[in-house]
């Protein structure tokens, strides 16, 4: 079992570690940058060290300030939380290089998933479904053209080193490829210093339905899915497990398909499984594997009961998965939203600002993962995530409706929070149905302005 | 003598990204709507435009730096 556990994060993850940590006995060391020397991490945890300015890069983004205070600390061990340096290869290198534990998988691992080309061809190695595109990388426009006849339109061209959305372009027929592809290949250069591309068949309607896995190094289980389908601007806003849309036999064909992946690149730690769901054609199709623990991890905790936070200390600790993978099972419905410092009215524009009045909701089935407390500051330097609201009630309708009760509750003043926009969601008939796709909120958003600014 | 003042607390840059020049240096003339810098808040970024013209700018923010809202980020002629 670990001892001394470095929380290399801010924020609510990083209260969310802390928390784990201190149930299973190990001291914690948190860090913060200038502008968090009031944060609420920093406060839990046991020890707490000042690893720089503000700026996230010279700070949380920071490996060697990080490992010092590792060090410096008698830390035998670091959590990267998610975000920061969650997925960065090179630090799980430096962390295991300096004798420590890291709290994730090998670099080898995030540099395999990190690079969209690799991730999808050990996907395809595994037997999970790949949407219909190229191999791996397409070298030049000719080889471009052979692939259109694999894809069709509208086809999608992709930086193979991108993420978050960037470098990302769509042809909707033969003339509109001629031009976008040199275009990409520019442009990724520039972005990326990396000119590789690949191409992928667009799904028109889907859903974004990821699997939670955990593994210890050579056996592997899946938590179920979640299905996370409202998303602006490819951020996720409201997550929930499990998804409507599966049949139960499609399902475990999915699950199955995500514990293939992580046994056969020998995962370990907690993972993600990401997939587009096609409902008309009733498949799904892998897009990319998240090696770290998510922002949405809470809703497969509510439904399954596992602790996934614990449950990646203890396999970074040594111990073998303790979960069999007949004992996980599917208890009711979840929902989390996210609340943001954003105002609703003014296209979601950042607002941070001081808390001035915080009631925090209670009750069965609510849980609110957050780092806020009266009086608190919130930077404007870092994300804007405030808090998680996750409820958990025995059906889907009966969660939404709880949903709504702990909304009322929660009381944040002094800032523009998100609040508003999941109260009307909440009541929205294509909400309640479960009626939804990847795209289908922006388009809400542009007819129901109004309703979502409260 | 005018004063360009930050409209949002957060992180000030003086170019589009760290490979590219600034969008001014000391001692450029500015035209007014002329981009002068990046206001990073919770990871969004904001232009800051120099609201009239003047002659010889001189920053007084400096780059990749925190910035409360209102502060000074340069003097004009």
């Amino acid at each position: 079992m670990l001892k001394k556990l470095l929380v290399a994060n801010r924020g609510e993850i990083a209260v969310r570690i802390i928390r784990a940590a201190q149930d299973l006995g190990i001291a914690t060391v948190a860090v913060y940058s200038a502008a968090d020397a009031g944060a609420l991490h920093v406060e839990l945890a046991d020890e707490a060290v000042n690893i720089g300015p503000p700026a996230a890069k010279k700070s949380y983004l920071n490996i060697e300030a990080i490992l010092t205070a590792a060090r410096e600390t008698g830390c035998d061990s670091v959590h990267p939380g998610y975000g920061f340096l969650a997925e960065n290869a090179a630090f799980s290198d430096a962390v295991t290089g300096a004798g420590l534990v890291f709290v994730g998988p090998s670099g080898d691992a995030i540099r395999m998933m990190g690079d969209k080309v690799s991730a999808r061809s050990a996907a395809a190695a595994a037997g999970v479904p790949v949407v219909p595109g190229s191999a791996g990388r397409v070298e030049g426009l000719e080889a471009g053209r052979e692939v259109l006849a694999e894809t069709g339109f509208p086809v999608m061209i992709k930086a193979a080193a991108g993420g978050g959305g960037r470098g990302i372009r769509i042809a909707n027929s033969f003339a509109e490829f001629e031009q976008a592809f040199p275009q990409a290949e520019a442009e990724a250069l520039a972005a990326f210093g990396d000119g590789g591309l690949y191409m992928e068949k667009v799904i028109g309607k889907a859903r974004h339905v990821e699997v939670q896995i955990l593994a210890d190094g050579s056996d592997a289980i899946h938590c179920y899915e979640r299905e996370c389908s409202l998303q602006r601007r490819r951020q996720k806003v409201w997550e929930e497990a499990p998804s409507r849309a599966l049949s139960d036999g499609l399902r475990e064909e999915l699950c199955a398909s995500a514990v293939a992946l992580a046994k056969a690149v020998k995962y370990s730690g907690a993972g993600t499984v990401e997939y587009l769901y096609d409902d008309e054609a009733d498949r799904f199709y892998f897009i990319e594997m998240n090696t770290r623990i998510q922002v949405e991890h809470p809703v497969t905790e509510a439904i399954t009961g596992i602790d996934l936070v614990a449950e990646m200390l203890r396999i970074a600790g040594g111990e073998k998965l303790r979960i069999r993978q007949g004992d996980v099972s599917v208890k009711g419905h979840a929902i989390e939203v996210r609340l943001n410092a954003e105002d609703p009215a003014k296209e979601f524009a950042p607002f941070p600002g001081q808390v001035a009045e915080l009631r925090v909701p209670g009750g069965p089935g609510v849980r609110f993962d957050s780092m806020l407390y009266q009086g608190y500051q919130v930077p404007p330097f870092y994300d804007s995530l405030l808090a998680k609201l996750i409820v958990h009630a025995e059906t889907r309708e009966a969660a939404i409706v709880r949903l709504i009760r702990a909304l009322n509750e929660l009381k944040i003043s002094g800032l523009k929070t998100t609040k508003p926009l999941f109260l009307a969601l909440a009541a929205d008939p294509a909400v309640r149905a479960g009626d939804v796709h990847t795209r289908w909120l922006e388009g809400w958003l542009i007819e129901n302005a109004a309703a979502s600014a409260g | 003598m005018a004063q360009i003042l930050s409209p949002l607390p957060g992180t000030f840059y003086r170019s589009a990204s760290p490979d590219q020049p600034p969008y001014k240096a000391d001692g450029d003339a500015v035209s007014a709507g002329d981009v002068i810098g990046l206001i990073e808040v919770m990871k969004s970024f904001h232009e800051v435009r120099a609201e009239t013209a003047g002659k010889n700018i001189r920053f007084l923010a400096d780059n990749e730096e925190p910035i409360m809202a209102g502060a000074p980020i340069a003097d004009l002629d």
